[in-house]
């Protein structure tokens, strides 16, 4: 009689570092996915589903949020080193997420408004992504993240292919799907033209410009739209450094936008 | 009203009223009418199916980086010079399924889209746009390789074009040869008699199948007055397109000045966002991703519009080609309006002004080709024998 061969699912576990959850539990909301995701890997570590945790190494690790604390710097570590594939996922964990506000600020003026005892608050000056601290072998960027993108990264990395996953701007998902652009016909601003697609081109869908919550496109020219914006739209200087200073403000390309806004 | 007038014996009126008879003779011959309507602040195409679906009223301002959709005063339907969209959308789909494929425990299956090409009537095609079909046509159907799905497309549509009355200030279809009068490439012809109280469409028919649709309306012989109403309109437009680009050697001008100062001042300014390629009638490029279900059964290739803009659309083993945007912009305006006449003997361009418009910082493709001419490097660069 042939030996039956088992083949052990690939195990999957799931990470939080300084984050909202809104992006682990995209993998929640996969609902028709759900199943076939199961189905096809162990999940082995993800709190926000169950307690029931499976020990290390795991073949793909996905990160949600920033390194913010010394204890999350040395985390991050473990975890990289008990993954093969390490994934981080949304704007926290690959670009530093809104906490990362703190990094034009001081940390230590927040926490004595914030906390009775700030004294008790262990946190470091800034928030950063995790690629800061360790490989990270994928980036899946958005606040959140778009749950079917995730299903295709995991999919990829299940059949050794690459993600598709375009970089490109925002401004090709209006057109691909008919939007009409807001910022030619109504003249309202949108960080569309720079920032990375993925969510579909919701916002102007809905006559609102594009807030960036992907952060920078590839190869963004962020100063030749600040630019248009002063010249042709009107917006100040204030505003233009407050649309960069979204969920992706740590970000490269919209960190340097905003700080050659300030005064 | 008489209904017997011979197509080929000159221009018919059909009466405004009558427009919707025109739609239900569409309609009744299998085609699915689409045209102008009004959304998102934009004339957009879509489906028509009654004649007030069509945008009475509005007409349109654009200029570099800028549109605004108006109320004209008036209320002419074809009152406006042209939107966001072209009809690239109908014959060669932004995003579209090529096959699927399904694994079984010891092989596999593919199954090819059965997709089916809808018959569209398209009204209100301008003349830079029956232009812009031609040069997709040249792209797709009469090159080495016939694209099917576009055949299949292209096969079931007609054609109804309507004369621009009037031109923006981002037209420059006369330095094109395109327009803005239609004089070929559509099955039947309207032009938009609205003035002194009247309305009609004078109609020229191109096609059998256009004197089978005028056929089967009211509609009367045009009239010296109603020829020379029309006339009117198609000066008003012609005296409207102000925008120039200068043809002449285009090929040998910009192929001449690959390494013109210009095109790193525009690289400047361009956000490398594809806008242009994407709202531009005979931009073609494309983009194929397979994609795979989770559990590795079911693989499918779908194909998207792509564009030059993109660092993935020049990735070879090794690397992104055109890494710097000036590298892509100069590729875009160079095969456009150069390099396309070598590749499909005729240019990529037909002054429609779309990219000028919808340019998100309003980059002028006139202007480039003016301010390269206007500093032409080319002869200096051959005497010193660095071509």
């Amino acid at each position: 009689m042939a030996k039956k061969v088992v083949k052990t699912k690939p195990k999957l576990a799931v990470w939080k570092f300084a984050s909202c959850d809104g992006c682990q539990l995209s993998l929640l909301d996969c609902e028709d996915e759900l199943l076939a995701v199961a189905d096809a890997i162990e999940i082995a570590n993800f709190l926000e589903a169950s307690r029931a945790v499976v020990k290390g190494p795991y073949d793909l690790s996905l990160v949600e949020g920033s390194v913010t604390t010394p204890h999350d710097a040395e985390r991050i570590q473990q975890v990289r080193r008990e993954s093969r594939y390490l994934v981080t996922i949304g704007a926290c964990a690959t670009a530093g997420g809104i906490q990362a506000l703190r990094n034009f600020a001081d940390v230590k003026q927040y926490t004595s408004i914030v906390y009775p005892t700030p004294q008790y608050i262990q946190t470091l000056k800034k928030s950063t992504p995790i690629t800061d601290h360790v490989f990270v072998d994928y980036e899946l960027r958005g606040c959140p993240i778009n749950k079917m993108q995730l299903v295709e990264v995991i999919s990829a990395f299940l059949n050794g292919r690459k993600p598709n996953i375009a970089p490109n701007s925002v401004c090709m998902e209006c057109k691909r799907r008919g939007t009409v652009c807001v910022m030619t016909a109504y003249g309202t601003p949108c960080l569309g033209p720079v920032t990375h697609a993925g969510c579909g081109a919701i916002c102007p869908s809905y006559d609102r410009g594009c807030y960036g919550c992907y952060g920078p496109k590839e190869t963004p020219n962020t100063t030749s739209l600040s630019e248009w914006w002063n010249a042709k739209l009107g917006v100040k200087n204030e505003d233009i450094l407050r649309a960069y200073r979204g969920f992706n403000a740590y970000s490269d390309a919209f960190r340097r936008q905003s700080e050659s806004y300030e005064k | 009203m008489a209904t017997s007038a011979k197509a080929a014996s000159g221009p018919a009126l059909i009466a405004r009223e009558n427009l919707q008879a025109v739609l239900d003779a569409l309609t009744a011959k299998g085609y699915q009418p689409i045209g102008p309507s009004v959304r998102d602040g934009a004339i957009v195409y879509d489906e028509i199916n009654s004649a007030d679906d069509l945008p009475a009223g509005w007409t349109d301002e654009m200029s570099g980086g800028t549109y605004r959709l108006k109320r004209s005063g008036g209320s002419a339907l074809f009152g406006y010079v042209i939107g966001p969209q072209s009809w690239k959308k109908y014959l060669h789909p932004p995003v579209i399924r090529l096959w699927k494929s399904h694994r079984t425990d010891c092989t596999f299956t593919i199954s090819k889209n059965a997709e089916e090409s809808p018959k569209l009537a398209f009204i209100g095609v301008r003349a830079c746009e029956l232009a812009a079909i031609s040069v997709l046509d040249h792209v797709f159907l009469h090159g080495k390789f016939v694209d099917p799905i576009y055949r299949a497309r292209r096969e079931n549509i007609l054609i109804i074009a309507v004369n621009c009355g009037q031109a923006a200030t981002t037209c420059f279809c006369k330095s094109m040869k395109t327009g803005p009068r239609c004089v070929k490439g559509y099955d039947l012809a309207l032009t938009e008699l609205a003035e002194d109280g009247r309305h009609d469409f004078l109609a020229e028919t191109g096609t059998p199948r256009g004197a089978d649709i005028l056929a089967a309306i009211p509609h009367k012989h045009a009239t010296e007055t109603d020829r020379e109403s029309a006339a009117r309109a198609w000066a008003n437009a012609d005296a409207q397109v102000t925008r120039t680009l200068d043809t002449t050697n285009i090929k040998e001008l910009l192929l001449g000045n690959l390494e013109h100062p210009r095109w790193d001042q525009t690289a400047g300014r361009c956000l490398t966002c594809a806008n242009c390629t994407m709202v531009c009638p005979t931009c073609f490029c494309t983009n194929i991703e397979d994609v795979t279900d989770l559990g590795g059964k079911n693989a499918e290739r779908w194909r998207k519009w792509d564009s030059c803009f993109t660092l993935d659309f020049s990735y070879i083993f090794g690397g992104h080609v055109r890494q710097s945007a000036m590298s892509r912009y100069r590729q875009w305006m160079t095969h456009k309006l150069a390099s396309w006449i070598d590749q499909f003997d005729c240019s990529g361009c037909v002054g429609c002004g779309r990219c000028i418009t919808w340019c998100p910082v309003g980059i002028d493709i006139t202007e480039e080709a003016r301010a390269i001419r206007e500093t032409d490097r080319s002869q200096k660069e051959n005497a010193d024998g660095n071509p």
